[in-house]
């Protein structure tokens, strides 16, 4: 199971949490054009290996968790706060 | 060889020595007229199609591992056509009635059983949608029909109608549904491309897809180069990466679903039953074990394996809905990489770069399509445009509008 260390609860419990898809897409500006926008809501990298994540701990204190978790081993690198720029391991695994 | 009676018979008297192997171990060719790249399900049902619909045999099905170890051998082995948007609804039938003629057609056992499928409500508005969802079934000519508690108790008497926050109060049934032996589909396959010419190449990594002035020329692999005149993937779980090669960006996220089987015991239920409002459904296989499973564990995922809080959650519901499992043990569950894509509906199409063809987004409902996805991927190859079955499977739909969103969620596919 995954064990998420919240920054404000500590270290918890996958269940306590429900994922809230890639935080590394960011919304463009509002007039920077469809394709931009097509991609923001649509297009995803989906690596096989390190990705940077929203959790929400839902069944906690509610706030928003950044994640970095690798999607082919489950293991979690790190964790912070949503406005923090967390480090990503550069290994990526074969495809 | 052909199977039958007397094959088994003679072969009996013979003491089974002179079985054939079922395809060959070919080594690659330096070039194909397609290459498809993915020996799953979709993709050996492809290169099939192709070889007997289009006349296309110099073909090389590619396979990473070996046939029938990825997801055609991972799912519940469902089968079904009760989905109500005009286009997965005619899509899905032309799979049901393939599945219903792919014995006789592939001369294989693939154990087709039409035990029917059913999905319980709980509720007034519950039985309005499943209403509602049963007649744009009929109105496609796809067979549906609505069950009160009486009947169902007849037909399913071991599940609990008198459940405290999901009463039943009836089902809508798809009679022609049902389940089939999913490694034989992907063995009956193979079988059939292979008499037809196909090489499949098991063992054999795709590490890059060539492509020259805008079209793909062939693919390198583990086993070097290999040129091609069109390439098509069918590699569902990776499409993403896959796509990547050929610099394509996808509405697809990879996610896992877990499924589960217990110990074999006696008969305890004929039908397929699935129960929406607790995410849980279930059959029993021919060996007798019961096969069941629920919702995608919820994140990003490769690793073919799921977590702790979703086994809970799927045992939960199948407690909810038939108490009696509670005696029976689980004897193994495992966990399936699911190409979801946005809205919850697949690609078959052509893509920007020519030669090149995606079959992909499969999320948790590939199986049950396997047959129609390799006879409309074989027609849009071949053809190099779609047929009509698969023309709405576009990747270009999401730009233009008109997303395929069967349960309404949105671009959300960890809630799909």
């Amino acid at each position: 199971m995954h064990q998420i260390d919240c920054p404000w609860c500590g270290v918890r419990d996958e269940a306590e949490f429900q994922y809230q898809g890639d935080a590394s897409v960011t919304r463009p500006d509002p007039d920077a054009g469809e394709d931009d926008f097509f991609s923001y809501v649509y297009v995803r990298d989906n690596p096989k290996g390190w990705h940077t994540e929203w959790w929400h701990h839902n069944g906690g204190c509610r706030q928003w968790v950044k994640v970095v978790r690798n999607t082919a081993t489950h293991e979690i690198h790190a964790t912070g706060l949503p406005r923090d720029g967390l480090p990503v391991p550069q290994a990526r695994l074969k495809p | 060889m052909r199977y039958s009676a007397f094959s088994i018979l003679w072969q009996g008297l013979k003491g089974h020595s002179g079985w054939p192997r079922m395809w060959r171990d070919p080594v690659p060719k330096d070039h194909y007229d397609v290459i498809i790249i993915g020996g799953g399900g979709h993709g050996l049902a492809t290169a099939y199609y192709l070889a007997k619909e289009h006349g296309v045999t110099n073909i090389a099905v590619i396979e990473k591992g070996w046939i029938g170890g990825g997801n055609v051998g991972r799912n519940t082995t469902i089968v079904r056509s009760n989905y109500m948007l005009p286009a997965n609804t005619h899509f899905y039938e032309k799979s049901m009635q393939l599945w219903e003629g792919l014995e006789q057609d592939l001369n294989f056992n693939v154990m087709v059983s039409q035990r029917g499928i059913i999905n319980l409500f709980h509720s007034d508005p519950q039985r309005d949608a499943m209403a509602r969802r049963g007649n744009a079934m009929r109105l496609a000519g796809v067979d549906a029909e609505m069950l009160t508690p009486a009947q169902l108790k007849k037909r399913v008497p071991i599940l609990d109608f008198d459940n405290a926050r999901f009463p039943i109060r009836g089902g809508l049934t798809q009679p022609r549904g049902g389940t089939v032996r999913h490694d034989a589909v992907a063995w009956g396959y193979a079988r059939g491309a292979d008499m037809r010419g196909v090489d499949i190449i098991q063992n054999c990594e795709v590490q890059d897809i060539r492509i020259e002035g805008g079209r793909a020329v062939g693919v390198e692999t583990s086993k070097g180069f290999i040129s091609a005149d069109k390439v098509a993937m069918a590699v569902a779980g990776h499409t993403s990466a896959v796509a990547k090669m050929a610099g394509i960006e996808l509405p697809v996220e990879s996610h896992v679903l877990q499924a589960f089987v217990s110990e074999g015991i006696k008969p305890l239920i004929d039908t397929v039953v699935t129960f929406g409002a607790g995410h849980f459904y279930i059959s029993q296989s021919d060996k007798g074990g019961l096969v069941y499973g629920g919702d995608l564990d919820g994140y990003n995922s490769y690793a073919q394996r799921g977590n702790m809080p979703m086994m809970e959650h799927v045992m939960a519901g199948g407690m909810a809905i038939m108490p009696t499992l509670g005696r029976v043990r689980l004897l193994r569950h495992w966990g399936g990489i699911m190409d979801m894509s946005f809205d919850g509906s697949p690609f078959i199409c052509k893509t920007g770069i020519g030669g090149l063809y995606l079959n992909g987004g499969w999320c948790y409902g590939g199986f049950k399509a396997t047959p129609a996805s390799g006879w409309c991927y074989a027609h849009t190859i071949a053809k190099d445009e779609p047929h009509k079955l698969n023309a709405a499977f576009t990747i270009e739909r999401f730009r233009e509008g008109r997303m395929l969103d069967e349960k309404g969620v949105g671009p959300n596919p960890w809630i799909q």
